[in-house]
């Protein structure tokens, strides 16, 4: 595994002794997780779900959403009752 | 004479109802237990007297009732954080279904029951506010991910409480601290507000005393939820009327390849008297297999971390929870506040579910999982035609040391093998404590039913915990 690569896409900005640490370990997993190549699955359909379901549907009915002003303040940082954040394009 | 926090909620409930003791007197036990025993046992991450949720209902079943909830199910208005660094501080501007049920039955709701952060581990070592003790020896875990939850109900701090299981997190800590603890059918009990970890797998269930308020809980947070679109539009049985029923002539599966070699022997030799003690209650013990038993751990750690990557994307300091002081950039401030927010298991889970999940490894990582899924289910469903009821241990030892697995993930990992394939494939099933090893750590044993079969397994548990009983 290329961890490297792995935590940028995981967005996860890890120090050098925990890519060393977790590298190793994860390498361990994977080698367990290898067993699973002895079963033949070529015929077998996967299971997303253990309870089959599908399509749940709800009526289209306006309902009040949460107070928008009491979700503000657990927002990390707000301005005019919108999310702030760092800008995304360079200027 | 036993104090007041020492006993059921169904003998309490008798008291209550015939007025020989008010909700006060209860509290007050409570809150003197916990006052002793929290300093030691750290059930809680934060257990605020004055924060408790008193409900206004004064007849209902739970009425004057505490109980505890786990960190992950949002309550309105009290701190929810997961014992997760990146969520410290979030008050939940809404309440769970589950815990909502609880509180229109009468309960008082003491939150926040410690836990493996973002329920990922089995010893509630990985919170970062701290490990939880066990309270049959210090020295040694309480299971996890619920440990508080499990913890709460064992050392008398509360009457009852509410864990959530991925993948074992109610029955094996359960098991490790001697009380009861039951996993539901998937979808049996909603998940709304309840935190994500693996969307598949998780399900909200009670952890209590004895069997007869297993079946209490059950019968208030069981139910059909529109905000809950996994949630089972199935009708829902009053449990309680299977309590104390025989099991005569009852087929219990004994799955051989569950009794392995790395089982603890004094585990193994517990579970073989709960055999004879229900085959002296009548019921028939048959051999059966679940052939694909070794390859669950596997197909688990895939996608349970799979979904948990996808799942706590969310948590990039935008809208909620921690956000990383003076980011440079945007993408600067994700990568800086999940670094600083998570804890190692965390980070490792979402490492290695965002690899199986990655271009060119889906195929044979994630959807080869699923296959073997598929194959674990029908496993079940094979020996479900020939039995009524599966018997197994809740876990291949005892509680072990705090540390011991600490630094080997895979090690921990193995302590879910018996409870694994339960979440797979969406069965309910019970933890029952069936003695104890000769250091007098708990041993549980495991009941696993057909889906939305609870009844079956609360009958035989009831069953087996009148013939145990001291």
């Amino acid at each position: 595994m290329n961890i490297d690569y792995v935590a940028k896409l995981a967005r996860l900005e890890l120090s050098g002794e925990e890519k060393e640490k977790y590298g190793k370990q994860l390498t361990d997993i994977l080698q367990y997780i290898e067993k699973l190549n002895k079963l033949d699955t070529s015929n077998i359909e996967p299971t997303a779900h253990a309870i089959a379901m599908k399509n749940v549907w709800r009526e289209d009915i306006v309902k009040p959403s949460l107070d928008r002003d009491g979700l503000q303040k657990i927002m990390p940082m707000m301005k005019d009752g919108f999310f702030k954040v760092p800008p995304i394009i360079e200027q | 004479m036993k104090k007041l926090n020492e006993l059921k909620i169904h003998e309490l409930r008798n008291m209550l109802d015939n007025k020989s003791i008010s909700p006060e007197e209860i509290m007050r036990d409570v809150v003197s237990c916990i006052d002793t025993s929290e300093k030691n046992l750290h059930a809680f991450v934060k257990c605020d007297k004055n924060g408790l949720i008193r409900s206004k209902k004064p007849n209902g079943p739970l009425s004057g009732i505490p109980i505890a909830i786990k960190d992950n199910m949002c309550i309105e208005g009290v701190e929810t954080t997961c014992s997760s660094r990146i969520l410290e501080g979030f008050i939940p501007p809404y309440t769970a279904t589950a815990v909502q049920k609880l509180i229109d039955a009468g309960a008082i709701l003491v939150p926040r029951a410690n836990m493996d952060e973002f329920a990922m581990g089995s010893s509630t070592e990985t919170s970062a506010f701290g490990p939880t003790r066990n309270p049959h020896n210090l020295e040694y875990v309480p299971g996890g991910s619920s440990g508080g939850s499990a913890v709460s109900v064992a050392g008398n701090e509360v009457i009852a409480s509410l864990g959530s299981d991925t993948g074992g997190s109610i029955r094996q800590p359960a098991a490790l601290c001697g009380v009861v603890g039951m996993k539901p059918t998937y979808g049996r009990v909603s998940r709304y507000g309840l935190i994500a970890f693996a969307s598949s797998l998780d399900q909200i269930g009670p952890i209590t005393k004895d069997i007869t308020d297993c079946a209490i809980l059950m019968n208030v947070i069981s139910g059909y939820d529109p905000s809950d679109s996994t949630s089972a539009n199935v009708p829902v049985p009053d449990f309680m009327k299977v309590l104390g029923q025989s099991v005569k002539g009852m087929k219990i599966g004994i799955p051989r390849e569950y009794f392995i070699d790395g089982m603890d022997k004094e585990v193994s030799a517990a579970i073989q008297n709960a055999i004879k003690i229900l085959q002296g209650q009548g019921a028939e013990m048959v051999d059966i297999n679940l052939p694909h038993t070794e390859y669950a751990v596997a197909a688990y750690y895939i996608l349970a971390t799979a979904e948990a990557s996808s799942n706590l994307a969310r948590y990039d300091g935008v809208q909620y929870g921690h956000r990383t002081k003076e980011p440079a950039s945007l993408i600067d401030m994700y990568f800086r506040t999940r670094e600083e927010g998570f804890g190692p298991e965390v980070k490792r889970r979402i490492i290695l579910g965002t690899y199986v999940l990655s271009a060119g490894y889906y195929d044979a990582y994630y959807l080869k999982a699923l296959k073997v899924r598929t194959l674990i289910s029908k496993d079940f469903s094979d020996a479900f035609k020939k039995v009524d009821v599966i018997l197994t241990p809740t876990s291949p030892t005892p509680a072990f040391k705090i540390g011991e697995r600490a630094e080997d993930p895979l090690q921990m990992y193995l302590s879910d093998i018996y409870t694994i394939s339960v979440n797979l494939a969406g069965l309910p099933a019970v933890s029952l404590p069936c003695g104890k090893t000769k250091n007098k750590l708990p041993i549980g044993l495991q009941l696993i039913g057909k889906p939305f079969d609870e009844e079956t397994i609360i009958k035989v548990g009831s069953a087996f915990e009148e013939a145990t009983k001291e």
